[in-house]
């Protein structure tokens, strides 16, 4: 490393004069070293998987011009800025921090090395160097709302989730106004865990929803618990995070994934040519980040056609899961008809939605 | 057969030995796992333990690490020592974390010199009131304070779950499970630019030292010392059993609560849902593998501090998965426990005699 | 009926795992062992049992291999403990590291890979009973093996001479000792089964429950088996019913959420923990009580001197 400081010193007095250009791509011989964090391990569905897939996509699109490193199962808070420091120490110019817990830690390690590029997954914070980028989970969820409302036949939709923030909240809400656009009778009743990522109780939260009457159950926790789960009571499922149709062959309707491909590969051209810069990305299903999975043979023809034109309006801008009007599930108009939910409305959501059964806890 | 004779008194030589004989079963061991990893050996034990005591950062690190350790190892030892269990030293921490974000959120305005103290006093009596409950349910109802304080670890957990998911999320935060950051008043302050070790280090010191004094100097720790080794000549003698429970619990208490604040105060400078990385369970090895001794509950937490540091820097040199870290840990924590033996004990090979 | 049968189901299911490691902590603990390993132990058992399973296909070996795997990290504890004379409670808790890592480590291929597991079926005939069947005759295989194993080790512990040796060495190891019994060979015994049962009760979580192997399958459910040992004052009746008392809170806690009780998740979720401490204290509060079941040598090391 060492040799290669003065070197570094003239690259670095180039990218201030671009501003905040980085890693430059004429010295071919040396690779950009990009560095991720991820908060479990990789595993073969779910949050980090996702993540990870992208990773490889990075390593086979770039070959030698990229050297690219993960950690995994970085605990989110102070151990999470040592792994963050330590990777920008090390000639990391490339950095995702995939998990909302690092955002402070990022924001904090980004001041002392302003020639690294930082990326930080669903946080509000950005700075010089961190750029965050997040995608519009919920309209992959309201897809999936319709798919379920159309399949089921209690009327009775079982939703697992870990901890109501806003996030998930927008896609309890997104999936239960999916559903009741095309079955007005459909409710949704919700069961929180507590945590991201507990098999035991996901399994437990999904077999009390069906017992209680939910025959299609969707879940936003880490495990692939409640397809399983599913998959044994004969009812239907609809995954989360990744495609999860191996864990439940019969129940799997289809998956509302994540697909963080088109950005890593577009962050890092970016970089390899100095043009990156922060900014802030949401993306939705029109920039490939939000996708349904193949569809289970089940799901008739005309609800699959239903989807893909639904699908078709939310990247032409014409379908809004959060179109006007948006009552609360106590009476309360959150949205009146002829608007719709600005972005920031979105990420402050702390109600459910019409036709979601029972009170937020609080 | 292995078979093992008593020492006439405990090996001043062994207890130097033993923890060199772990260590070495421990390379052994490592060298063996890496190899059957397809890893060099020397390249791993590199990561693990000279990577990251190498440089003023992971020096700091490491002190930023080893501190609640230390700290909290110690409060626990004095409660060890007169066989009062208290391993619920993680909810206790986080009580203390709690407690120092109350008093942070409350003062969040003021740029008072009071605020740190004013939040470490609160911490410490939070951390000492969550392990005075096991304390009166034992001294009480005769409860056992080993599964009372470690229920409470839980219980913690959901009640720190409940504060950042609730009342004290940041209004600013779109809704996201943490508390405000401190402001200026509520916060450690660096020693060094970069470095993340603060006067929380010295706290920590000074928590050690003053329990060498307790254990080592005084008559109280003579007392807890003779009511764990031989209750019954403890209360001949006139101490109270119920006394030497209040005592070992706050301790503890008190040192988790101090940990707790500094963590909130110090490298993470707001309330969030998991604000220890598990330092009140680790604490308890630090304690046992210090021989519930300060000065070597402060190498053992040195060393554990070590660990955890070295998994990270094995996983960025040498792309090994992060599970490796715990395998590693705990060879070398059961060989450290295990060797202690040597201490008190010869091993001699061969079958005894049958007695007559 | 159905929503009853769905409960009653659900909380054998959920208690079952819990059950199993707290009577093989039982049997240790009666010895006067204290293993705080237990979740490490099922770690291990889990992973090592799916990993059979998904290996060959076939479930009962994998759940063989989850009991071997228990009863190899024992081992190890029991060495440390027994022999080497090491602090129970620190070697307990480094074994739940090791456990831990261990299990993450080995079952990296496997993580997330799909089994068909151990399923719940009726019984011949008796299954068919109605109301009766689908409520007792309607669980996984396991869960019979487990009450099984229940009466086998009440039976054991109360009923034979074996047993009352048992109990003596857990009361007194220097009595024990001097009328000639291998206080160290007991203890290893105790232990080892110990470890089986945590290696079993893993195997179920990961071949019946979930079944499914993730890291940290267990998500605590060893610490709670500790708890109820003591919960149970070291009765086997009394573990099962607090097994089956806990797996009955979880699942109804969840049953609540689905009818919109209004009250914070979290609350709910430390239902279980606050009630342990309850029962704790009101179990111990009559000290003869307690005197009456407690092991007397629990977590001292026993050497026979020279």
């Amino acid at each position: 490393m060492r040799p290669r400081s003065s070197f570094r010193v003239v690259r670095f007095a180039a990218a201030a004069a671009l501003g905040l250009a980085l890693a430059a791509g004429a010295q071919a011989q040396e690779p950009l070293k990009i560095g991720l964090v991820y908060v479990s391990p990789v595993g073969d569905a779910g949050w980090t998987y996702q993540h990870d897939l992208a990773r490889k996509a990075i390593e086979q699109k770039f070959g030698n011009k990229v050297q690219v490193k993960y950690v995994e199962s970085v605990a989110e808070g102070a151990d999470s800025e040592r792994v963050i420091r330590e990777l920008a120490q090390s000639g990391h110019k490339l950095i995702f921090a995939t998990s909302f817990g690092y955002m402070n830690p990022t924001i904090k390690v980004a001041k002392g090395f302003p020639n690294v590029a930082f990326e930080h997954a669903t946080g509000y914070k950005t700075d010089r160097n961190v750029a965050i980028y997040n995608a519009r989970f919920y309209e992959g969820r309201y897809l999936a709302g319709v798919v379920a409302g159309k399949q089921t036949r209690s009327n009775v939709l079982g939703y697992v989730a870990a901890f109501p923030i806003p996030e998930v909240l927008q896609g309890i809400n997104a999936f239960t106004r999916g559903a009741r656009s095309v079955n007005p009778k459909a409710e949704v009743k919700v069961i929180w865990t507590n945590s991201w990522y507990d098999p035991g109780k996901e399994r437990e939260a999904a077999m009390t929803l069906i017992s209680q009457g939910a025959d299609v159950l969707t879940h936003h926790t880490d495990s692939t618990a409640t397809v399983k789960a599913a998959d044994e009571k004969a009812v239907y499922a609809i995954g989360y995070h990744s495609d999860m149709s191996k864990f439940g062959p019969k129940a799997h309707l289809t998956a509302s994934t994540h697909d963080w491909t088109n950005y890593y590969l577009e962050t890092t051209q970016r970089v390899l040519d100095g043009k990156w810069k922060s900014g802030a990305v949401w993306g939705g299903i029109k920039d490939g980040y939000v996708k349904l999975a193949p569809m289970n043979p089940v799901v008739s023809k005309e609800t699959q056609d239903l989807v893909k034109k639904l699908e078709g309006e939310i990247v032409a801008g014409k379908l809004h899961p959060y179109a006007g009007p948006v009552k609360d599930n106590a009476g309360k108009e959150r949205v009146p008809a002829g608007k719709t939910m600005t972005d920031d409305e979105m990420q402050k959501m702390d109600y459910y939605v019409e036709g979601v059964q029972g009170k937020l806890p609080k | 057969m292995l078979r093992l004779e008593l020492r006439p008194a405990p090996s001043a030589a062994a207890s130097l030995a033993t923890p060199l004989v772990a260590i070495a079963l421990t390379l052994v061991s490592g060298a063996i796992l890496f190899a059957a990893l397809g890893r060099d050996p020397a390249e791993g034990f590199r990561a693990f333990f000279v990577e990251p005591s190498s440089s003023a950062y992971g020096l700091a690190e490491l002190m930023l690490k080893a501190g609640p350790l230390m700290l909290i190892g110690t409060g626990l030892a004095i409660g060890y020592r007169a066989n009062v269990w208290n391993i619920g030293a993680e909810g206790q921490l986080v009580l203390g974390a709690i407690a120092g974000t109350g008093v942070a959120l409350a003062f969040d305005e003021s740029d008072s010199l009071l605020v740190l103290p004013g939040m470490f006093l609160a911490g410490a009596l939070a951390g000492a009131a969550w392990a005075a409950i096991p304390a009166w349910l034992r001294t009480r109802f005769n409860a056992n304070e080993i599964l009372t304080s470690l229920m409470l670890v839980y219980i913690a957990q959901l009640l720190l779950s409940w504060l950042v998911h609730g009342p004290w999320r940041d209004p600013q935060g779109f809704n996201f499970p943490q508390s405000k950051l401190f402001a200026e008043a509520a916060l450690l302050a660096p020693w060094f630019e970069g470095l993340r070790v603060t006067n929380a280090f010295l706290i920590a010191i000074a928590g050690v030292a003053i329990g060498w004094l307790v254990i080592e100097r005084s008559f109280l720790g003579f007392r807890l010392r003779v009511s764990g080794e031989a209750p019954d000549a403890a209360r001949y003698a006139g101490f109270d059993a119920k006394r030497a429970v209040w005592v070992g619990m706050l301790a503890g208490g008190l040192a988790a609560g101090i940990a707790g604040v500094a963590e909130v105060a110090g490298p993470v400078g707001q309330l969030t849902p998991n604000v220890s990385p598990g330092y009140g369970f680790a604490a308890i090895i630090a304690a046992f593998v210090g021989r519930l001794r300060p000065i070597g509950i402060v190498f053992a937490s040195l060393l554990i501090a070590l660990l955890y540091l070295g998994g990270e820097s094995a996983q960025i040199a040498l792309n090994l998965p992060a599970a490796i870290t715990g395998v590693f840990q705990g060879m070398l924590l059961i060989y450290l426990l295990a060797a202690d033996v040597l201490i008190r004990y010869r091993v001699r090979f061969g079958h005894r005699r049958a007695r007559a | 009926m159905d929503f009853l049968v769905a409960i009653v189901v659900a909380t054998v299911a959920a208690g079952t795992p819990l059950a199993l490691a707290a009577l093989g902590e039982l049997v240790a603990e009666k010895s006067g062992v204290l293993n705080l390993g237990v979740e490490g132990m099922m770690l291990a058992g889990a992973v090592a049992g799916f990993a059979a399973a998904a290996t060959t296909g076939n479930l009962w070996l994998g759940v063989a291999c989850g009991v071997v795997a228990g009863i190899a990290l024992s081992f190890v504890f029991a060495v440390a403990v027994v022999t080497l004379q090491a602090n129970q409670v620190a070697t307990g808790l480094a074994l739940a590291i090791f456990g831990g890592g261990l299990s993450a480590f080995a079952g990296q291929p496997f993580v997330s890979r799909s089994i068909d597991g151990i399923r719940a079926a009726p019984l011949p005939l008796l299954g068919e009973i109605p109301v009766l069947g689908p409520l007792a005759f309607s669980f996984d295989p396991l869960v019979y093996v487990s009450l099984a194993l229940f009466g086998a080790v009440a039976w054991f512990l109360w009923r034979t001479r074996a047993g009352l040796v048992l109990r003596a060495v857990g009361e007194s190891p220097e009595v024990a000792h001097e009328v000639g019994y291998p206080v160290a060979r007991i203890r290893y015994a105790a232990t080892l089964f110990g470890g089986a049962m945590a290696g079993l009760a893993g195997a179920y979580l990961s071949l019946a429950y979930t079944p499914l192997w993730v890291e940290g399958l267990t998500a605590g459910r060893g610490w709670i088996a500790l708890a109820l040992v003591v919960f149970a004052t070291w009765r086997p009746a009394r573990v099962l019913a607090g097994a089956y008392l806990f797996g009955g809170v979880t699942v109804l806690q969840f049953h609540a959420q689905g009818f919109g009780v209004e009250v914070p998740s979290q609350l709910l979720s430390a239902l279980p923990y606050i009630a342990t401490i309850g029962v704790l204290v009101i179990i111990s509060r009559d000290a003869a009580m307690v005197r009456l079941n407690a092991p007397a040598s629990l977590g001292k090391p026993f050497h026979a001197g020279d």
